[in-house]
């Protein structure tokens, strides 16, 4: 690769007509982070078209469908949500749903603030963005800024697509047909998959894979919608305290990082910095 | 019925899940056996998002076109295809079996 400074490039991208590089800063577009939330960005707000037509299948109005897109902003407890209410049952039923459901976004919450250390009030922002999409995003990268940067390319791309989305489906409702029959569910399923891959390296990582797919199919038929992925969020736990005295590689982008940043770029060694 | 209360205070609680995590003691994430246990879960939950978005349908077991899908994004990963590609295969997977009328 040629050594060049920002601006080289800047001039380069526009002689060859690169007119992103005229948008966007060349970093950014060199970045892996960044070009997965973008990806899962499209990928995932292309969903919301489902979600609004759902929506106003199931008798709800414009501004409700676009309330639990804009403030809720979790897919899942969304879907959740309006699949109680138009399967016959009450508001309690449905909020009750969503809530369990959305349940694992408080550990994301938990794992994004130690891995991205928001300073202030940026926290309160960061909060509404912590969903399966972001955490997975951000915790796939093993480099601070990358992990950063991952997470606010997919936080913001997905909720600006996701709302975007929701009104044209609850706008256009059926006369798109049925989302399933463009793949939009495969492309869910594929997503998850590709975050996934690159941490299964070595026999821990793919063991833990394993047993929690097992744990949560097993629970399925069980419990309701949402709490399966508890349920394997918790042998996962268990399986994770019971391992610890061995570390194994595929489990590194999640500890690295850290010990990293403390270290290098915060420069602090004691407690208190909060 | 009126539902703005209830997808009000569902709203709420969906936030105040989010928010309650950040108020987790960071101490207690600075801790070796923490961050080990946070990969764990990190790996566990995208099985399990990975498998319920590929069999769940409510609260029973499906097997439909979300399984090509799954084989198709495995395979691509496999063959070292970009986030984007591998995206892009999985819904071209589902669409095309619901095509030949499967699933």
């Amino acid at each position: 690769m040629l050594n060049l400074t920002n601006g080289e490039r800047m001039q380069l991208g526009r002689r060859a007509g690169l007119w992103l590089h005229e948008v966007m800063p060349p970093k950014l577009l060199d970045s892996p982070a960044v070009k997965v939330g973008v990806s899962i960005s499209i990928a995932t707000g292309l969903y919301g078209i489902s979600f609004g037509a759902l929506s106003a299948a199931s008798g709800f109005d414009f501004w409700q469908t676009m309330a639990l897109s804009l403030i809720m902003f979790s897919g899942g407890s969304q879907f959740a949500f309006i699949g109680v209410v138009a399967g016959g049952g009450s508001g309690v039923a449905a909020m009750t749903a969503a809530a369990l459901l959305g349940l694992r976004n408080g550990i994301y919450g938990m794992q994004m603030n130690a891995l991205l250390l928001p300073q202030g009030k940026l926290k309160y922002l960061q909060a509404q963005l912590s969903i399966d999409e972001t955490t997975a995003t951000a915790s796939g990268q093993s480099d601070p800024d990358e992990q950063r940067r991952g997470f606010w390319t997919a936080g913001i791309g997905i909720y600006v697509l996701w709302n975007l989305f929701t009104a044209v489906g609850a706008l256009a409702g059926n006369a798109l047909g049925d989302p399933k029959q463009w793949g939009l569910d495969g492309a869910a399923v594929a997503a998850f998959l590709a975050l996934l891959w690159p941490r299964l390296k070595g026999r821990e990582p793919w063991a833990i894979a394993v047993v929690c797919a097992v744990a949560t199919l097993l629970a399925v038929p069980f419990v309701p919608p949402g709490v399966p992925i508890l349920v394997a969020a918790a042998v996962a736990a268990v399986f994770g305290w019971l391992s610890h005295a061995r570390a194994d590689e595929g489990l590194e982008p999640d500890i690295d990082p850290y010990a990293h940043r403390r270290s290098d770029t915060r420069g602090d060694h004691g407690e208190g910095a909060e | 019925m009126n539902l703005w209360p209830w997808i009000l205070a569902a709203c709420v609680l969906a936030y105040a899940t989010k928010l309650a995590g950040y108020f987790v003691p960071r101490s207690l994430l600075k801790n070796p056996r923490t961050m080990h246990i946070a990969g764990t879960m990190t790996i566990g939950l995208l099985a399990s998002l990975t498998v319920v978005n590929a069999f769940a349908s409510g609260q029973s077991l499906a097997f439909d076109a979300r399984i090509g899908a799954l084989v198709a994004a495995a395979v691509a990963l496999w063959l070292r295809a970009p986030f984007l590609v591998v995206v892009i295969v999985g819904a071209a997977a589902a669409a095309g079996l619901r095509l030949l009328g499967w699933g």
